[in-house]
């Protein structure tokens, strides 16, 4: 691009393109130095953990671990694909509806789905019940689910919106044309779709594929309820069980380097390839018509009623028998769980927004890579980065004590562990990846020469930022925004270790009675947690467009 | 202003360290809705404020040790002998003399060196179905590892501390060889993989999934709440030798307490004659304080000759019974 501007606007450019670098690394370092807290266990190798955990769990742990990534990975695509094309392109009865219906399962959590999941389909449960006693099969018959494949049943309904979302807004963005000009040329619509289409929405299902795989890898509240053990468990042995924090952050820091090198691995392929949005053309739909119209609702149907009618349904039961618990302390958990999620979705995304802008703009390679760490945190279990964040605060909060001491001869009274901002530096780390996507993919959206011209016109860079980008970022923020929102009020083991005190939220209740076993009782906050993260879903529905 | 202003806002986003002097904080992995009533009460007779904030042992544990100087927790209460043992190895808890709690806490349910106190007495025991086992086939917990039960049993994970105590009493009884073998004989009797809980566990014995498993009894009691007249019953194993295993639920004041003097006070309330029943009663558990009488609902279960052995054993054993129960394949 040929830069028009004159020598002043080019130094000021230099000195605006330096300052973004600097916010961007020192967002980047944020997120660091917990992740580095983990590497720096390795000073601690205790090879009688390791000789243990290879020579009993960890083999078998890593081939379940590897079965659940390939059974989530296929039932995601699988559900989220063909989804969103259906109600991205095609029409069909009852389309409008599930366009919006078929996002609500992200607002559960993965343990609550769990534990429905079980006490509906468990062999003590009414329907295993129901099938010994219509077919007289013994007493003994039993399904066992608790298994690779439950497991992997329950997160690819929880998990397949994530690429449902991103697959949506890719299709819908292609317009009809790319699609019918590949029509016109001869191919068929199969075809069509798999040369064309697929293809070209590539980069935003293998984004939601990526969110989904690495929640799937940080998870343990769903595999705790199945028993099933995942690379987590080992994690969890370590340091509940030998009281070794180092070999859980080792065990964690492998973790996170694979997912490092399969992320690189990833967007090197992808950027060989290349597609240009054309924007969004009010095209015809394709019309299912008759058979094929009712499968295709019969198909979105399902998926809906499997992942949120029928869940939804047996917690409001749950929670209707056990409702004398209800009191006004939900309306505090309420507020709390909202509060955290808003301040939090604040923070990321204003972090995301510099993180993505410096990278188009002013990225150096070291920022890059830079950028790329910071979204890493994603794939990290909630309580393993918890105790990364709390260690690196104590450690500062030793140094400002001490500073405060020389200077002041007293005590100083306040610490950062232990107080909302160690609580929202936890969020920012680990829900990066989230915010990160839609706001970088937004960004791809706004041409650079666009901010050249205003540049050229006398606009300040602030200015820049503030007429330009913002307003045509605005869906992309929002999104991010409302993902984080709910992604935190979902979230539970970094609130658990790191809310302050009198902080508790919904998912903290959840925890109190599922820890004890107490299931039924916890529909009740389970389904205010529901409800309450419903109502950004509709509005990321409703900004998202039909 | 707007500075300021800002300034004040971050201020009041961060922790403070000391809280008021009649006042005790207290880190919790005892529900909420177990000990919330207690300290509601405690607060009503003394008027000293409780503060309290719930998480799961060993997070809380790592939070203390984290925190250290300027933690603002005077008192730890968490589950399991194991969990309190660990506590005091980690250095978080502190010595404390006091008669009081010397006197209501027997020896064997308290830290040697005064950094722990049990509060609450929990057997775990074996539940069977009243329908398919009669009551005198049960004898042992090593019996549960003969062939006869073959398909038969049901058991919780392996990732639950109760279990890892269970397993290290067996070790301190045992010997290291013959407790392996008698968990791998459980293994071979397992009639489905492990459950996540005690309540699934029992649930799967009414299902007609297996005929009897290892539970704590508060578990079996919430259900007999529930269902009067469930199907299962509560069997009182090794009556002639060394006794039915008991952990506790207990507490110890931290190391680097601020307010250590109201901590202790609190803690002997909690193990008093004036709040054990209720401590123990609101979960179906045993008073430690030998001069409490359980709940009704409780004593209702019969008398059983208890297991003296030192919980703290249980600590000191931990890892070596989860390295055995991964070997033998318990998941």
């Amino acid at each position: 691009m040929k830069r028009i501007a004159t020598s002043p606007i080019t130094g000021e450019h230099a000195r605006e393109g330096a300052a973004w670098r600097w916010a961007a690394r020192v967002l980047a370092l944020l997120v660091l130095v917990p992740l580095a807290v983990l590497f720096s266990s390795w000073v601690y190798l205790e090879p009688a953990l390791w000789r243990h955990l290879w020579q009993t769990v960890l083999p078998a742990l890593l081939a379940n671990t590897a079965v659940l990534v390939l059974g989530v990975s296929t039932g995601t695509l699988l559900l989220g694909v063909p989804l969103a094309w259906l109600v991205a392109r095609c029409e069909f009865p009852g389309r409008r509806w599930l366009d919006w219906a078929l996002m609500l399962p992200f607002a559960l959590p993965p343990y609550v789905l769990a534990f429905v999941f079980l006490g509906l389909l468990d062999f003590a449960g009414p329907v295993q019940g129901t099938l010994r006693a219509l077919f007289d099969l013994p007493q003994a018959w039993a399904l066992e689910l608790r298994n690779g494949f439950g497991v992997a049943v329950v997160m690819t309904l929880v998990f397949y919106p994530y690429v449902y979302m991103l697959a949506r807004v890719s299709f819908l963005g292609q317009g009809a044309s790319a699609y019918e000009a590949a029509r016109v040329l001869g191919l068929g619509p199969w075809r069509a779709f798999w040369r064309v289409s697929l293809p070209m929405a590539r980069p935003g299902i293998v984004a939601g594929l990526s969110l989904a795989l690495m929640e799937t890898l940080a998870d343990f509240g769903a595999v705790a309820v199945f028993n099933y053990d995942t690379f987590t468990t080992a994690i969890y042995k370590a340091w509940f069980g030998f009281f070794d924090l180092h070999g859980a952050a080792q065990l964690a820091s492998i973790l996170l380097l694979l997912v490092f090198v399969a992320l690189l691995a990833e967007q090197r392929v992808r950027s060989r390839a290349r597609h240009a949005e054309s924007g969004r053309s009010a095209s015809p739909r394709i019309h299912l018509r008759g058979a094929r119209g009712v499968a295709a609702a019969l198909f979105a149907g399902t998926v809906f009623a499997l992942a949120f009618a029928v869940p939804v349904a047996q917690l409001a039961a749950w929670a209707w028998e056990t409702r004398g618990q209800l009191d006004s302390r939900y309306l505090d958990l309420l507020w709390h769980t909202l509060m955290l999620g808003g301040l939090a979705a604040l923070c990321t995304v204003a972090g995301a927004f510099v993180l993505a802008y410096v990278r188009r703009h002013h990225g150096d390679g070291f920022t890059r890579i830079g950028v790329r760490i910071a979204t890493l945190g994603y794939a990290l279990p909630g309580s393993v980065l918890a105790v990364g964040v709390m260690l690196s605060l104590s450690w500062l909060d030793d140094r400002l004590a001490g500073l405060w001491a020389m200077l002041s001869s007293g005590n100083l009274q306040w610490t950062l562990a232990g107080g909302l901002p160690g609580l929202l530096l936890a969020y920012f780390v680990r829900f990066q990846a989230v915010a990160f996507g839609p706001v970088d993919a937004a960004l791809v959206r706004v041409r650079p020469s666009l901010r050249e011209a205003a540049r050229s016109l006398g606009a300040t860079p602030r200015e820049v930022v503030r007429r330009i980008y913002v307003p045509l970022l605005r869906p992309g923020l929002l999104t991010a925004a409302l993902l984080v929102l709910v992604d935190v009020m979902k979230e539970m083991p970094a609130t658990l270790l790191l809310r302050p005190f009198g902080w508790d939220t919904l998912a903290v209740r959840i925890y109190e009675l599922t820890s004890e076993g107490e299931w039924e009782r916890a529909a009740a906050p389970a389904v205010a947690l529901v409800a309450a993260g419903l109502i950004p879903v509709i509005l990321l529905v409703r900004r998202s467009g039909r | 202003m707007r500075k300021l202003f800002l300034g004040v806002l971050f201020c009041s986003l961060l922790a403070p360290v000391v809280a008021p002097a009649d006042e005790v904080v207290v880190y919790s992995s005892r529900k909420e809705h177990l000990i919330k009533p207690l300290f509601d009460r405690y607060t009503r007779e003394t008027g000293v404020k409780i503060t309290w904030l719930t998480d799961k042992a060993g997070p809380l544990i790592q939070r203390l040790k984290a925190e250290g100087r300027r933690t603002p927790a005077d008192l730890l209460l968490t589950v399991d002998a194991g969990n309190l043992w660990a506590a005091a190895e980690q250095g978080v808890l502190r010595a404390i003399d006091s008669p009081v709690l010397e006197r209501d806490v027997p020896a064997h349910l308290r830290d040697p060196e005064g950094r722990w106190f049990g509060l609450s007495k929990r057997a775990r025991t074996i539940v069977y179905s009243t329908e398919r086992v009669r009551p005198s086939e049960i004898t042992t917990y090593e019996d549960l590892a003969a062939p006869k039960w073959k398909g038969r049993l049901c058991l919780r994970t392996s990732k639950k501390v109760y279990n890892q105590s269970l397993v290290a009493s067996l070790i301190a009884h045992h010997g290291e060889a013959e407790a392996e073998r008698i968990v791998r004989g459980w293994v071979a009797n397992l009639a489905a993989p492990p459950f996540s809980n005690d309540t699934k566990t029992m649930q799967a014995i009414l299902a007609g999934r297996c005929d009897l498993a290892i539970v704590n009894t508060y578990y079996f009691g919430r259900l007999q709440k529930k269902n009067p007249d469930i199907a299962l019953a509560l069997a009182w194993p090794n009556q002639q030798g060394n006794g039915v295993h008991v952990n506790v639920s207990g507490g110890g004041v931290t190391a680097h307490a601020k307010h250590p003097e109201a901590a202790q006070r609190l803690l002997e309330w909690l193990a008093s004659e004036a709040a054990q029943h209720d401590f123990a009663a609101i979960n179906l558990e045993y008073p430690v304080n030998p001069r409490v009488e359980a709940a009704d609902a409780v004593r209702a279960w019969g008398a059983f000759k208890e297991d003296s052995l030192d919980v703290a054993e249980y600590g000191r054993l931990q890892a070596a019974a989860i390295r055995l129960m991964d070997r033998a394949g318990y998941r």
